[in-house]
């Protein structure tokens, strides 16, 4: 196995605050799989996640609607995350390519336990970040320290007060 | 330099001593509050139902009731799991809970797993006396040569549980051969680091897959707060395969839900919290959290000082004419003196044992004669402690069993403390010139039971 990547607390909390809209291909309709889970924990921190699932294309998950490919997602998608195993992640990412430019994607992340180095490769040559093997839901509650209340290492050590924002 | 079989989550960015004091203890948002708030509360308050929903759900962060989750008994958790470079942390109401609730994450009426005779007579007692009654079944075998372990091995075996430094003895688990063999089976090593601490040993590093702590040891570190952990390494995987079914199969209680495949690395411990304090209700409070907190804060500092007075005092005692033999890892006459340099490279720590001449009768007379080490059951506290294992902690062993953990009925037991180390030497001394003098001095000594306290 290959050493487990590393990406600093800057960068990955530069990209979830700057990603508003997120293209999530592979959501699950159904309601205790891992991707609703993690749709529905972005929704509530207020991104708006919009899925992508050829299997479940014109019905609807957590309110939004579902579509087949990213070309069909109307409007701009800031992050396409993908939600699927590491070999369909490279053919995603190329999807992602090629429609950036047309809905100004900025960021690829591929999931947790989900890597392609070729993709990755691929996507940083046409100017796009990746992250790969994150949970963007757990990366959100680690830097937010909503994680450690689980009892994780969120590795975040600070002296600096954190501003409490009221619902 | 060996290869390792390098489980930690990550390497991390911080050093060990700032992360023993701010690991997991970020200022509290709300106040400011620097130290760590006691949150003694049972329960929190929903924003809505829907969100109640996510929360039972375990769809969102957050906390519903102390038994599965306390800010306070989370924040300590977190820095253990900090301190090991863990993925996550569980803490429990004692060590033997954190046993407990480890194995139930995995096992099923007619599982197996191994584990080296050498314990603690606590966990051999727990293992292969109660545990009989969940149907789990411990093998226990000399783990000096590993390889025993490997030819112990049955389908049914889930797991191999080893004490980085064992309590008492001075012996040192040879853990990197042991994680092999862990691995090649595709179970987990799990490793008691409770007499080493995550300060002198660092079991995930060599390829253990989960540590345990009684947190009451030195962790907390005054003899305070009892307590217990288990810190997840996150590297193994509980799918690999059909081993693991209460990590990899639906759960019923939640739905279907398959930790592993939902929660990835974050699995073990969220199924410790979400079901196994949940069921099994072990929970520690928050106020022995706050105290083991604290105590942390200054671990690296104390186990230097405990470490460097138990070196002493084992070399006073293995040069003393009333001390038959002493086991201390840090001693160059330890058989396991190469294996303390190689995972305890800071300090074979400060539990050690030692035969005084005479025996049992001995021992005896030499605990009841200490004037400043504490005649008691414990290790791992700022005092000096002493014990005769036959007699107490390991009573309940056969003798076959007490000689194999080292507390045969000569065998006295030190917990070396923080106290000034020529006080500790003095007192040694004077218990073991008593001890070793004549029957009729001793009866002597012996006073008639009195009928009003009197101070002596």
């Amino acid at each position: 196995m290959s050493e487990r990547l590393t990406y600093s607390n800057a960068k990955i909390r530069r990209i979830l605050n700057d990603v508003a809209t997120i293209a999530m291909v592979g959501a699950s309709p159904t309601w205790n799989r891992p991707s609703y889970f993690a749709m529905k924990y972005l929704q509530e921190k207020g991104y708006r996640v919009i899925p992508v699932n050829a299997r479940a294309a014109g019905g609807e998950i957590l309110g939004e609607r579902v579509y087949a490919t990213l070309s069909e997602v109307p409007g701009p998608i800031d992050m396409v995350q993908i939600f699927r195993n590491s070999e369909a992640a490279g053919p995603i990412t190329d999807e992602a390519i090629a429609v950036a430019r047309d809905k100004a994607i900025k960021v690829v992340w591929m999931q947790l336990t989900v890597r392609n180095d070729e993709a990755a490769a691929r996507a940083e040559a046409a100017g796009l970040e990746v992250v790969m093997d994150r949970c963007p839901k757990i990366e959100y509650g680690r830097l937010n320290a909503e994680l450690s209340w689980g009892g994780f290492n969120s590795e975040i050590i600070t002296s600096r007060r954190r501003r409490v924002v009221s619902a | 330099m060996t290869s390792r079989l390098d489980k930690r989550y990550s390497r991390p960015e911080f050093g060990f001593e700032t992360r023993m004091i701010h690991a997991g203890t970020q200022p509290e948002p709300v106040t400011g509050a620097r130290q760590t708030p006691i949150f003694q509360n049972t329960s929190y308050v929903f924003h809505d139902v829907e969100h109640a929903a996510s929360l039972f759900n375990l769809q969102t962060f957050g906390f519903i009731y102390s038994r599965l989750t306390n800010p306070t008994v989370a924040a300590l958790e977190e820095r253990i799991a900090s301190l090991e470079a863990g993925r996550g942390a569980t803490c429990s109401a004692s060590g033997h809970a954190a046993q407990v609730m480890t194995f139930f994450a995995f096992m099923e009426p007619g599982d197996a797993f191994i584990a080296s005779n050498r314990l603690y007579g606590g966990s051999v007692t727990q293992f292969g006396k109660s545990f009989r009654k969940f149907d789990w079944r411990a093998t226990f075998v000399d783990v000096d040569d590993p390889e025993n372990v490997r030819r112990a091995l049955t389908p049914k075996c889930k797991a191999i549980f080893v004490e980085s430094l064992a309590n008492p003895g001075g012996v040192v688990s040879d853990l990197e051969p042991l994680a092999v063999i862990a691995r090649d089976a595709g179970i987990p090593l799990i490793v008691d680091n409770t007499l080493a601490t995550p300060y002198l040993c660092q079991p995930f590093e060599w390829g253990a897959d989960l540590v345990v702590h009684s947190t009451t040891k030195y962790l907390s570190g005054n003899g305070t707060a009892v307590g217990g952990c288990v810190v997840d390494s996150g590297a193994f995987d509980w799918g690999r395969n059909d081993k693991f079914a209460g990590l990899s199969e639906p759960e019923p209680a939640y739905h279907g839900l398959r930790f592993w495949e939902t929660f990835g690395d974050l699995a073990f411990t969220v199924h410790a919290h979400a079901v196994s304090l949940r069921d099994l209700g072990a929970t520690m409070a928050p106020m022995n959290a706050f105290q083991t907190l604290l105590g942390i804060e200054t671990l690296a500092l104390r186990m230097e000082r405990h470490c460097a007075n138990a070196q002493a005092v084992a070399e006073f005692l293995a040069g003393h004419e009333a001390v038959g033999w002493v086991s201390y890892a840090g001693l160059e006459s330890s058989p396991y003196h190469r294996l303390a340099g190689k995972y305890l490279p800071k300090g074979a720590g400060s539990v050690l044992t030692f035969g005084v001449k005479g025996g049992f009768e001995a021992g005896v007379r030499m605990v009841e004669a200490c004037e400043l080490f504490s005649h008691l059951a414990n290790i791992g506290d700022t005092r000096s402690l002493v014990l005769h294992p036959a007699s107490t902690t390991h009573r309940q062993l056969t003798d076959a069993q007490r000689e194999a953990a080292g507390a045969g009925p000569d065998v006295v037991r030190l917990s070396v403390g923080l106290e000034s180390l020529d006080d500790l030497i003095a007192d040694l001394d004077q218990a073991l010139k008593a001890a070793t003098r004549d029957r009729a001095s001793t009866t002597e000594r012996a006073r008639p039971r009195r009928r009003a306290p009197v101070i002596e």
